[in-house]
């Protein structure tokens, strides 16, 4: 039998619906886990030891007493990146400027997930208010890849797969704006799923760049994610954005079956730059799908080339707006100045990171007096076309299979200097928040040396979660690369 | 559009943002290579094509203009980095 912290999210709310272990015992587990390899690995900014043994105690007398109706989730022990806002626990976005800030309430995703009886273990690394591919825009520590620390996990939410991938977490909740849970996922042999555009709640999720922003989960096998899904979606009053349209059963739709299936191969996704054993790889697990009876066909997504430049036009722009509010008056570090611009430029300038300047600069710029038009509102429309081009391609096909990636993780500090070879590598999951649909990255191999994780991205239409998952555990359940572990145990415990 | 003009003290001033001149230089140079890729956006015939802001056929999502309860006082301020009786202090604003 697997070690407890080793379990998948699905197993062990079996084994505590069984009586066969306590949430005590699970949520120990982890906390040892983290124990051991955290200070190799760095995923997490904070551990709240305490909180999280109260919480499995609690959940462990409720379920004494038989209290556990639309608990699917009880005595669970998951980790949330540092960008939702969790109750009387630290909300940093992996920034100075939010150092000692406390969230006053939970975020809805945070709630739900706590009505459905999820421990909280800590609060998970991410680069700096999640703008980057890399998590080494942290302004505390870089998290280090489980198949090779001198690699890069993935981000923005690197410490989300870093701490599945090395079993410190079942699973855990991270946010995608380009690719961020996708990103991280491919690079760690972990899934990620990007749930359509308002199809879960951004009411308390630090916003970075709102009408592209998603919560999701990161766990280790598809049927995880689809729990999941099902207890964070749905209808918020407090998020305009959020879809009215009711949650599907998820879980349901994993029947294994994708006989007739049309998968869709875009030509423009065969981007120069793409590492030839991802290629191979993700032929690889096409061929899979094929073998399993779905179809598959070329088709053309003809305005992805454009995609990179719309995103850093239009997310940056959303974010120079939305980080407005970090000017030191209501929350914050603040640093004093002659008068209120002093003040709002002093705490800004000591309080961001060097990739949230530049985001800031170039965002404000593209929407200054004279540039809108020639950069903004071109990039709108650029981002019409990507939209139709997805909208025209599911009309042929059912899923769009591509890489998650171009490469694998590369190492620490190796694109840090070069901020346009970084937002390149974004090309693959970019279009989804761009056009507003789904996507979900799945393990479909290794490459040879160094030894690293590959991921499949399959993209869905808009609230075509049901059989974007069920195409992934078709895949996940013909494959057995979602259970190879990291070799983190042969460096030892540091 | 190739941003040769790029100012980046004016833009920094519009953003409220302090930078030092090491950053000034760093990112000015990186900003005008980016903003160099981004005349790829040129390219594509956009006539005719809507803007698109949102990715959802939503608009004007209203809800009940009813009292309900909100966070209170104490934890609004909870954060603040001055507060005195009650309020966020922030710097003198008019002479």
């Amino acid at each position: 039998m697997a070690a407890l912290h080793e379990m998948t999210l699905t197993e062990a709310a079996d084994r505590l619906a069984r009586g066969e272990m306590s949430s005590r015992e699970l949520t120990r587990a982890c906390l040892d886990r983290i124990e051991t390899v955290e200070r190799s690995l760095g995923a997490f900014l904070s551990v709240d030891a305490d909180g999280a043994l109260a919480a499995a105690d609690a959940a462990d007398a409720a379920r004494q007493k038989g209290e556990v109706a639309g608990r699917p989730l009880l005595g669970v022990p998951l980790a949330l990146k540092d960008v939702l806002a969790e109750r009387d626990r630290p909300l940093t976005c992996g920034s100075r400027i939010l150092e000692n800030f406390v969230s006053p309430y939970d975020a809805t995703v945070v709630e739900r997930l706590r009505r459905a009886g999820a421990v909280f273990l800590g609060r998970l690394n991410m680069d700096e208010f999640a703008m980057g591919s890399s998590t080494e825009n942290s302004a505390f520590h870089p998290t280090r890849n489980p198949w090779d620390p001198d690699r890069i996990p993935g981000g923005s939410s690197g410490g989300c797969a870093a701490a599945v991938a090395a079993g410190e977490c079942l699973a855990s909740i991270g946010s995608d704006t380009g690719g961020s849970v996708r990103q991280p996922a491919s690079f760690c042999g972990v899934v990620g799923l990007k749930p359509t555009y308002g199809r879960v709640s951004r009411y308390g999720l630090v916003a970075f760049a709102s009408s592209l922003d998603q919560v999701g989960p990161v766990t280790r096998t598809v049927e995880d994610a689809a729990q999941l899904l099902e207890v964070i979606a749905g209808h918020d009053p407090r998020d305009s954005t959020s879809l009215p349209d009711p949650v599907s059963a998820y879980s349901r739709a994993l029947t294994g079956e994708v006989r007739g299936l049309r998968i869709g191969l875009p030509r423009e996704y065969q981007v120069s730059g793409l590492d030839p054993e991802v290629k191979v790889a993700v032929a690889q697990a096409v061929d899979v799908l094929a073998g399993l009876g779905a179809e598959v066909k070329e088709i053309s997504l003809p305005h992805t080339e454009y995609a990179v430049a719309a995103y850093y036009i239009i997310a940056p722009a959303e974010a120079s707006a939305n980080l407005a509010r970090f000017d030191g008056i209501r929350y914050g570090v603040r640093r004093e100045g002659a008068d209120p611009i002093a003040l709002y430029r002093a705490t800004r300038g000591a309080g961001f990171g060097l990739e949230v300047k530049r985001r800031v600069i170039l965002g404000t710029y593209v929407l200054s007096s004279g540039y809108y038009d020639a950069y903004y509102l071109r990039a709108q429309k650029v981002r019409s076309l990507i939209r139709q081009d997805f909208l025209r391609a599911f009309e042929e096909v059912d899923v769009v299979a591509t890489p998650t990636v171009p490469t694998t993780a590369f190492r620490l500090g190796e694109k840090s200097s070069d901020p346009l070879q970084m937002y390149l590598l974004d090309i693959c999951t970019l279009s989804c928040n761009l056009a507003g649909i789904c996507g979900i990255s799945v393990p479909c191999g290794f490459s040879k040396d160094p030894r690293l994780p590959i991921g499949l991205q399959l993209l869905g239409r808009p609230l075509g979660e049901e059989t974007l998952l069920r195409a992934a555990h078709a895949y996940q359940s013909a494959t057995d690369w979602h259970r190879r572990r990291p070799p983190l145990e042969s460096r030892g415990a540091g | 559009m190739a941003g040769t003009d790029f100012d980046i003290q004016y833009i920094a001033h519009l953003a409220r943002l302090d930078l030092t001149e090491e950053e000034q230089r760093q990112l000015g140079a990186q900003l005008q290579q980016v903003l160099g890729y981004m005349d790829k956006l040129k390219e594509p015939e956009v006539g005719g094509v809507e803007p698109m802001a949102h990715a959802l056929p939503r608009s004007n999502v209203f809800r009940e203009d009813a009292v309900r309860p909100s966070l209170p006082h104490e934890e609004a301020l909870r954060n603040a980095p001055a507060r005195a009786n009650g309020l966020f202090v922030v710097p003198k604003i008019v002479e």
